[in-house]
């Protein structure tokens, strides 16, 4: 039987006439690292923050390493460690004295809180500055404190929230080989919430949510089966002429998108070449490969999740837009 | 235990800010000396003595010293809202330290830095002319502090409810300068109209106020200084007693106030 550390049975929170989380269930197992997926505004942070006794939850019920999140909640917040989507810091103290208030306040004992200060701080190589004050931080360094302030008190389960939102990809990689060493050594169960596809990829298991549902709940292998053959881009002088050509050859539907024209189609190398050959309409560029988590999305829920990518002005509009449509 | 140790660290994190911001030390020093030194020595040479011995700079040291300790408490409480806003907010109210704690922890912090500016106030006694023994300034300082905590906490419980900075600073103001004006820091409250009297016995802070006045020009049972509240003429402690239901009322309202918030 599997040690579930996270259980939600039935979670529903409720703004005024808004449904931001709509009945979900789910089990994360100890020492899982759970990925959490969903464009903004999916519910995720929204989740998070009722795991976490921020927010309370309109009904239903969570526990965390059987500690109930509305009853026992001072047991709940001894077990996790949380880096928030937003920055969480008191940018007027140092980042040592960030940290010193963290392991008063989560009474990391009197004994080994300097030794786990240092400790967290070279980790993520912020020993150096540790006695500047976190004002003069860059971003990055802002996030790998909160990061190592989340280790700090040994936490059962650690929660990330976007935790590399607006990081470079060099800061990124370096913040998830914390993450993958931190799991390795002291067991950690993570709990990740991102809208970037590749970095769930190092998930042992993903959820993927969409206003407020829970749409798919698997391993990303077993995820990216869903969408299973492989997947070729075309574009084309006439797009619309091409894509009735495609139905009548090949008896399958194209969509329309970002990239021209896309279908899927199993053994597509040894089909390429023939199509290339066979079709009668001009082809600009064609490009082959194999399913990716953004093609889960797509397929689950009809829309392209790098959409919500673009720019966070236009990320809102398109936002905004897709939710009337549905309206 | 765990929430002794989250109200001190609360406590501990207000006076390293405030130690870190030197300016603001020395900023919140200049609005009461150019109170004390402009209007009192203004006002002094035309007014005369008050009472015998004691001119208008002298009555008004004490309700100056009770304005910067009112001030600096109450507005404390735009601390609880910047944190909010920058996010620090968060960090705290996800620990395992009780929010009570954590509203009590605020208040004690906001009440010892305006303690600290109203000592740095205390300093300038002697340029005007004000005597102070060891034992007044061990008297004072108490009551400087319940002063400070009373105030602090109703910053504090504003804090909790309201979400805006300018909000929140537009209810400080409306609050604040009438507590102060109507607080008898500035004039005697004897023959005064009867809406003013009204309000001057309504406003807490001016059993705060009282009290220190009392302590540092005499405290006789004829002198000028004291309240006459329903045909009472209010002591020392009867004016103590006021303010500190007063604070223990709003404290707890702020810590009730704080454990409800999401």
């Amino acid at each position: 039987m599997t040690d579930y550390i996270i259980k939600v049975e039935n979670l529903v929170k409720r703004f005024g006439d808004f449904v931001a989380v709509d009945d979900i269930s789910f089990s994360v197992a100890r020492g899982e690292i759970f990925g959490f997926l969903g464009p903004n505004g999916a519910g995720k942070t929204t989740t998070i923050n009722i795991l976490c006794t921020l927010s309370k939850p309109t009904s239903g019920r969570a526990t965390i390493d059987g500690f109930d999140v509305v009853r026992q909640h001072s047991q709940v917040r001894q077990s996790i460690g949380l880096v928030f989507q937003d920055p969480s810091l008191d940018e007027r103290l140092s980042g040592l004295q960030n940290l010193y208030f963290h392991a008063m306040v989560y009474s990391v004992p009197a004994s080994v809180r300097e030794q786990r200060i240092k400790q967290v701080l070279k980790m993520v190589e912020l020993w150096d500055r540790r006695n500047n004050q976190v004002r003069t931080y860059s971003g990055g360094m802002k996030r790998r404190l909160e990061i190592a302030r989340g280790l700090l008190h040994y936490p059962k389960v650690l929660f990330l929230d976007e935790p590399t939102l607006g990081l470079d990809p060099q800061t990124r990689n370096r913040i998830w080989e914390y993450i993958l060493e931190l799991r390795r050594r002291e067991g950690t169960t993570i709990f990740l919430t991102t809208h970037y596809m590749d970095e769930v990829e190092n998930a042992d298991r993903i959820a993927i949510m969409d206003y407020g549902k829970l749409v798919a709940i698997d391993t990303p292998e077993e995820l990216k089966k869903i969408v299973g053959k492989d997947i070729i881009s075309v574009k084309t002088d006439d797009d619309d002429k091409a894509a009735e050509q495609i139905r009548l050859c090949y008896r399958m539907d194209a969509r329309h998108d970002s990239n021209g024209l896309t279908f899927e189609i199993a053994n597509g190398e040894e089909f390429l070449p023939t199509f290339i050959r066979e079709f009668g309409t001009k082809i600009l560029s064609v490009s082959l490969r194999r399913p990716s988590l953004d093609d889960v999305f797509l397929k689950l829920t009809g829309r392209e999740m790098r959409e919500e990518e673009v720019s966070d002005i236009f990320k809102a509009m398109l936002h905004q837009h897709s939710r009337r449509r549905r309206r | 235990m765990n929430n002794l140790r989250g109200v001190y660290i609360i406590w501990y994190r207000d006076l390293l800010r405030f130690w870190h911001d030197k300016m603001r030390m020395i900023g919140s020093l200049i609005f009461p000396l150019l109170f004390l030194f402009v209007f009192g020595s203004g006002l002094s040479t035309r007014m005369g003595f008050l009472v015998p011995g004691v001119d208008f700079a002298q009555f008004m040291f004490p309700g100056i010293i009770g304005m910067t300790v009112l001030m600096s408490s109450f507005s404390a409480g735009i601390s609880v809202v910047w944190d909010r806003e920058l996010g620090f907010l968060k960090e705290v109210l996800v620990a395992p330290i009780s929010r009570a704690s954590v509203a009590m922890g605020k208040t004690l912090g906001a009440a010892t830095v305006a303690l600290l500016q109203g000592i740095a106030i205390l300093i300038f006694a002697p340029l005007i002319g004000v005597s102070l023994s060891v034992w007044t300034v061990l008297a004072l300082l108490p009551l400087m502090f319940l002063l400070a905590a009373s105030m602090g906490s109703l910053g504090i419980l504003l804090a909790a409810r309201i979400r805006s900075m300018e909000a929140f600073t537009a209810v400080m103001q409306l609050l604040m300068f009438p507590m102060v004006f109507l607080s008898g820091a500035f004039f005697p409250l004897q023959d005064l109209p009867v809406w003013m009297s009204i309000l001057v016995k309504i406003n807490p802070a001016t059993y705060g106020v009282a009290p220190i006045r009392q302590v540092m020009l005499g405290a006789s049972a004829d002198s000028p200084f004291g309240i006459n509240l329903l045909g009472h003429t209010m002591s020392i402690w009867d004016n103590v007693a006021v303010l500190a239901a007063f604070g223990v009322a709003m404290t707890i309202l702020a810590m009730w106030s704080f454990g409800n918030q999401e």
